[in-house]
């Protein structure tokens, strides 16, 4: 299985995260993960999902497929090295007086922030790549992580086009209607 | 954008003038609660509205409406169980690609998620099988939505499209606009092919010893068919219609090798199991078609033109993918091909000849002392001529009908392909005898379909819809009972519906206002249906009291290769010629 990353303009309507979820559910494709959230144009949301596909056909099938949809406007796929690609995560991390000090030098090493402490706990609030965190996580576990969140990956293409650029927006001009 | 957009209009005023405006001439529909608004303008409008007794034969009226006259059809019905009653029929047409509109009642704006009386979630529910839906919460919008769903519904590759409407859009009031232009920035389908593609299909077509058109619905659809005939007279290349495309090549044709499949004609079969180039245009390598997929011709390079990307490479993997309405893909293709250097196919065509010289279907009138229904079918066919539209349910008479009915011309053959729909028949008959007026429509339906939809003969008796329904009763799920003969031991689980004389079919006709008449001798066969052909004001219900053990040959068994069809059982074709 290899992961591949989409970016996927929709218009901002109700029922638009509904029809592409049902897609992924019903055509049994793997949704590793999704963001969703507002654009620069308050017309379009932006979806970045990370799907995880057997081959390039399955991929090309996902895109061709979310392509019908009619309120889907436009999907890139983006590469690891043509994006700019990042994750949030709230980790709750035990932590004492003894051990305080050691997790905050973990945290500023990948810069991440202290957002909250207690006399038994603190939570880290940190962005960065996929691999970043992970790594950042893996060195926070040996002080025994209590609570974890992490929201999906958002990316950006590098360079200076836009998704909406791309997307071809304009109103459609109907046939003549039968008489 | 509309000048004329200061007149205040009711919800339910703007939908019946949304629908005028779109050019709709008739609607099939069941009012209640929450749609009730639209059907007070509707009583003024010049819209027929055909009151059928199920929302289900709503939804196949207007496909056969939409199958037969290439406009989209229209249905409506209340919210809730009046909505999901539709949903059967809906799927049907995402399935076969039929343009219709389904409008439907919902409660009123600020019940939605409160569960209220007759709530249900149609959008939601139809969101994978439809090919858009919309759902109105402000009178406002209306006429976008209308017009947004004829276009997408007929559009592209055709499908159907769901507009809700919730109870207090159609009763508050708004001015109305007509948009000239429609707001869909993610709807681009595309018509004109890629002239690469085209180009490298000629050539493969100029490379090919042992091509084959294999032609499915899409090319009814696009309404290609002279295009298509064009295109044989030009390359001489064999043709396979599938279930959806038959009539859209003659079969009267030498080089109609008939309809591919788990059903299908040997010829056609080994057409595509031999072929060395599929030109595939607007079909689908659905399972039906191919058997297991990766014994499905083995040797052939594909051409696959459709107007849907998303078909291209989804089960066959396309040498040269064509995307464009087959219209402009076909005459494109003429003109490349029209006196180009062709090889000449002479011994493919007379092999595949062959095959369809020797694998013949022609029933014996009886099978012991009852009835054969292939005789049947064959015979209604024969005196019903290729000018009358013929409609099946599903099961084994689909089958015999698929193979025995004069084919030759299009948009005269409906079924439920895709979605394999029992029931369909009697209302997509009505639907298509509404879009056909004083033409022969024909249903040709079985004991166990008929018994599910056979309701719309009332419709059909009250409001003058004279269509023709012969009941292929051999008592049994005929189909599923033939599995049972071939895979299940002879064990007949819940296959034996006992309709002898029960229920009375004739009887039950007369009683919906149907002529009823009853056949079960070759004499009364030919009698019946000349009778029937002579009733004009009033639906006919034949029953054709047949045997219970035919089955329908040639047959792929499920999930096996195609080169293992039978022509009966335990027996395979001779392959003769088998070096090609």
């Amino acid at each position: 299985m290899n992961t591949h990353t989409l970016s996927v303009l929709v218009e901002n309507k109700p029922g638009v995260l509904a029809r592409i979820a049902g897609l992924f559910a019903r055509r049994g494709y793997n949704i590793e993960s999704l963001a969703v959230g507002p654009t620069e144009n308050e017309e379009f949301s932006r979806i970045t999902v990370q799907v995880a596909v057997d081959s390039q056909l399955v991929l090309e099938q996902i895109v061709k497929q979310l392509n019908k949809l009619v309120e889907v406007l436009k999907i890139v796929e983006l590469e690891d090295l043509a994006a700019v690609r990042r994750e949030l995560m709230l980790i709750k991390v035990k932590a004492d007086p003894a051990t305080r000090s050691q997790i905050i030098e973990i945290v500023q090493l990948f810069r991440g922030k202290t957002v909250d402490v207690h006399n038994d706990s603190m939570t880290i609030e940190a962005t960065g790549s996929p691999d970043k965190l992970e790594a950042l996580l893996e060195m926070l576990k040996p002080y025994g992580v209590r609570e974890l969140v992490q929201s999906g990956l958002v990316a950006l293409a590098r360079g200076g086009r836009s998704l909406s650029d791309r997307a071809k927006i304009e109103k459609t001009r109907p046939a003549a209607w039968p008489a | 954008m509309a000048g004329e957009s200061t007149t205040i209009l009711t919800g339910a005023q703007a939908l019946v003038e949304s629908l005028e405006r779109v050019g709709v001439e008739v609607v099939f529909g069941i009012p209640g609660g929450a749609i009730l608004p639209a059907y007070d303008p509707l009583y003024d409008s010049k819209i027929r509205h055909i009151l059928v007794r199920h929302e289900q034969g709503a939804g196949h009226a207007a496909e056969g409406y939409a199958m037969v006259t290439g406009r989209v059809g229209v249905c409506i019905a209340t919210s809730g169980p009046g909505a999901t009653n539709l949903v059967t029929a809906i799927a049907d047409a995402y399935m076969d690609s039929v343009p219709i509109v389904a409008i439907t009642g919902q409660v009123a704006s600020k019940s939605i998620g409160t569960d209220a009386f007759q709530e249900a979630d149609i959008r939601g529910i139809t969101f994978p099988i439809t090919k858009h839906s919309f759902l109105v919460t402000d009178a406002a919008d209306i006429p976008h939505a209308i017009a947004a769903a004829f276009h997408i519904a007929g559009t592209g590759r055709p499908g159907p499209v769901l507009v809700d409407i919730a109870k207090d859009a159609l009763a508050s009031s708004a001015p109305f606009t007509w948009p000239e232009e429609l707001d869909l920035p993610g709807y681009h389908p595309v018509a004109k092919p890629h002239s690469k593609q085209l180009r490298e299909a000629a050539r493969l077509i100029g490379e090919a010893r042992r091509p084959v058109l294999y032609v499915g619905g899409g090319v009814v659809k696009a309404q290609a068919y002279e295009a298509l005939a064009e295109l044989v007279r030009i390359t001489n290349i064999p043709v396979v219609t599938t279930l959806m495309a038959r009539g859209a090549f003659p079969d009267s044709h030498a080089l109609n090798m008939g309809m591919p499949g788990m059903h299908g004609t040997v010829a056609a079969v080994g057409a595509l199991q031999r072929s060395d180039l599929l030109i595939t245009l607007g079909a689908r390598f659905d399972d039906r078609v191919t058997g297991k997929l990766d014994t499905f011709a083995p040797d052939a390079k594909v051409i696959h033109a459709d107007i849907d990307p998303a078909e291209i490479s989804k089960n066959r993997v396309a040498d040269v993918p064509i995307v464009g309405h087959l219209g402009e893909v076909i005459a494109e293709l003429n003109t490349l091909l029209r006196g180009a250097d062709l090889p000449d196919y002479g011994e493919w065509t007379r092999y595949l000849s062959s095959l369809r010289g020797k694998y013949v279907l022609d029933p014996e009138p009886m099978d012991g002392d009852l009835l054969s229904p292939e005789y049947v079918i064959k015979r209604i066919g024969e005196i019903a001529g290729p000018d009358a539209t013929f409609v099946t349910g599903v099961g084994q008479h689909q089958m015999w009908s698929a193979h025995l009915l004069p084919h030759e011309r299009p948009q005269r053959w409906l079924n439920s392909g895709g979605a394999g729909t029992m029931g369909y028949c009697v209302p997509a008959a009505m639907g298509a005898q509404v879009g056909r007026p004083g033409e022969v429509v024909w249903g040709i339906d079985g004991d166990g379909c008929f018994q599910m939809t056979n309701q719309e003969l009332v419709t059909c008796a009250l409001e003058g819809i004279p269509i023709k329904i012969a009941v292929i009763n051999n008592r049994s799920l005929g189909m599923v009972r033939q599995w049972q003969t071939l895979f299940y031991g002879e064990r007949y689980s819940n296959t034996n519906l006992q309709s002898h004389r029960v229920p009375d079919f004739p009887k039950l006709a007369e009683a919906m206002g149907a002529v009823g008449l009853r056949a079960e001798t070759p004499e009364e066969v030919d009698a019946v249906i000349a009778q029937a052909m002579e009733i004009n004001d009033r639906p006919v219900v034949v029953e054709f009291v047949v045997h219970k053990d035919a089955m329908v040959w040639p047959m792929v068994a499920a999930g096996t290769s195609n080169d293992d069809i039978k022509i009966a059982r335990d027996l395979a074709p001779d392959w003769e010629g088998e070096d090609l």
